[in-house]
């Protein structure tokens, strides 16, 4: 019960930065974001305010897995996941493919389900009890590597439908939050095109602008830039950057490593379905203990 | 009628031409069904006046076996054994009974059942769409088993139950796919129906043969049926081919 005070508490927190005109901007990420409409960058502000609410809120877990194991067949994907994700903490996961990290984000709002060990969202531990899993997943925002766009709806249909449909808003204050979080991730001008008619970076944002019209309290991002073409990667990474920055829970499934050292508080490296290595980026990256990190680092920063 | 394309149009005109060439011979006796004469008039309205209940009759039916398949094919996509059980039962079973024997298993079987009286046009309608809801569980089921996974994965994760997930996100994108197959069935429904007038339905073909009765000219009067159902599947296709490039051209713009 005390654990849900202090996150109720910081979901009021966040609520209230939601809404503030704009979150901090690196500014020149409107630039990159391809905004050539010539409106002026939008007011900065202040990263130590949002620092400074993070500070009073982080603390509180929010993500507990302890002894996770997962089997696809005869095959383990999850061998005794532990991790644990304070409220505000950003977590980017890295490590070569097929090790696990999409299956072990997918197990938290439960696209995969877990085997044994046990996973609690929130306070909410997943189970099969389905009332559970929708309190999870409506607490719990899902960015995909291929976008998962809904072709049929455009922009702005896409991100009302859940706030619609799922927390019965009207569609009135619907449209409004899904105005304002395309604003958010700089394409308002995109609103009332289809999926088929952006380009990929508008895509992913899009896709990342309708996990936010849910309000939740953590992102999870699996390989978001990693079908993009190279010249879109940054418009998505900066929208990423500007997530954190407004202190966000977030947990990264990237090879951007530019990113991960300029956002994450925790590297985590998985290899065959281990958590190998879980260090802060400065340790990780100048001084990894395991042979399996060092080669991995040394294959993706190495050219 | 901005969707009859000059096509169709053409298609009906050759087969008509064709028809008048051939028609000229000695051998066919046109006055039965001429509109210059009072009696070929009203022989040609009687056998119009078929339309109606054929038109009647397939839409009918074709609404509720789409329904009926809907509800049949999702159980078929479910990890549950036995509603996966049930789906394959219904299918096979319905689509092994022929449509001719279904209309008279409805008409003169089913009353017998107890006390149940169904009227020529309800038992039509209830054994052309029991026959087809089988072939349209089968097209929806293909449908939606060809939408991506993501789209599941992307509805789940901004909470939408299981309906809304169907209704707003799977279902528009199905059913966008599978417009040419459902046109299909509605062609198919359309000529089906003729299967109807063995029970005494009025429709097209039930006139046309009463028609042949009295007035024995079978040649005219069945040459006067096809082009009725000709016509009217030339104007169907051309109607379902105008919802498709519509559908269509909302995600392109």
């Amino acid at each position: 019960m005390i654990l849900n005070g202090v996150n109720k508490n910081n979901a009021n927190h966040y609520h209230r930065l939601g809404h503030l005109p704009r979150f901090a901007d690196s500014g020149n990420a409107a630039r990159r974001a391809g905004r050539s409409d010539g409106r002026t960058a939008p007011p900065m502000r202040e990263k130590a305010i949002v620092t400074q609410v993070d500070g009073a809120a982080a603390g509180a877990p929010i993500i507990e897995m302890s002894g996770v194991c997962k089997w696809f067949g005869e095959f383990q994907v999850l061998k005794d996941i532990d991790l644990l994700v304070r409220t505000g903490e950003k977590f980017v996961v890295c490590g070569p493919s097929g090790s696990g990290k999409s299956t072990m984000i997918r197990c938290i709002n439960r696209l995969e389900t877990h085997q044994q060990g046990r996973i609690v969202v929130d306070g909410t531990e997943l189970t099969d009890d389905a009332r559970d899993i929708s309190a999870v997943r409506s607490e719990v925002g899902m960015v995909f590597q291929q976008f998962n766009l809904f072709p049929h709806l455009t922009a702005i249909e896409n991100l009302m439908l859940g706030p619609v449909r799922a927390r019965k808003m009207s569609r009135k204050d619907a449209r409004e939050r899904a105005e304002f979080y395309l604003e958010r991730v700089h394409i308002p001008e995109q609103a009332d095109k289809y999926p088929g008619q952006l380009s990929g970076g508008q895509q992913q944002r899009v896709a990342i602008a309708r996990s936010l019209c849910m309000e939740p309290r953590i992102m999870l991002f699996d390989e978001p830039t990693s079908a993009l073409d190279p010249e879109m990667i940054s418009e998505v990474l900066d929208v990423m950057t500007e997530l954190a920055e407004s202190g966000m829970t977030m947990i990264c499934v990237t090879h951007e490593m530019g990113f991960a050292r300029r956002v994450a508080d925790t590297m985590v490296f998985m290899d065959a379905g281990e958590i190998v290595e879980t260090a802060d980026p400065e340790t990780f990256f100048g001084s990894p203990r395991s042979d399996r990190c060092k080669r991995f680092l040394q294959q993706i920063l190495g050219h | 009628m901005a969707f009859l394309k000059p096509g169709a149009v053409r298609i009906a005109a050759v087969c008509m031409l064709a028809l008048l060439v051939t028609g000229c011979s000695a051998n066919w006796g046109w006055y039965v069904v001429s509109p210059t004469t009072k009696t070929g008039m009203s022989n040609l309205l009687f056998l119009l006046g078929g339309l109606r209940y054929t038109l009647l009759l397939s839409f009918t039916a074709i609404l509720i076996s789409i329904v009926l398949g809907l509800l049949v094919a999702l159980p078929g996509l479910s990890d549950n054994r036995y509603l996966k059980l049930f789906n394959r039962t219904y299918v096979e079973f319905i689509r092994a009974i022929p449509i001719l024997v279904m209309i008279l298993w409805v008409y003169y079987g089913l009353p017998q059942l107890g006390d149940i009286k169904i009227g020529v046009f309800w038992a039509g309608v209830i054994a052309l769409a029991l026959s087809d809801s089988a072939f349209q569980a089968e097209i929806f089921r293909a449908g939606i088993q060809s939408i991506h996974r993501g789209q599941y994965e992307a509805a789940q994760s901004v909470s939408l139950n299981y309906v809304d997930t169907m209704r707003f996100v799977i279902l528009p994108q199905a059913i966008k796919r599978i417009l040419p197959a459902l046109g299909n069935q509605l062609v198919y429904m359309l000529k089906m129906s003729s299967l109807v007038s063995v029970i005494g339905m009025q429709e097209l073909t039930r006139r046309a043969n009463e028609l042949v009765v009295t007035e024995y000219r079978s040649l005219e009067i069945y040459t006067i049926l096809v082009l009725e159902y000709l016509v009217l599947i030339l104007i169907v296709s051309a109607g379902v081919r105008w919802l498709e490039r519509r559908m269509r051209a909302d995600e392109r713009g």
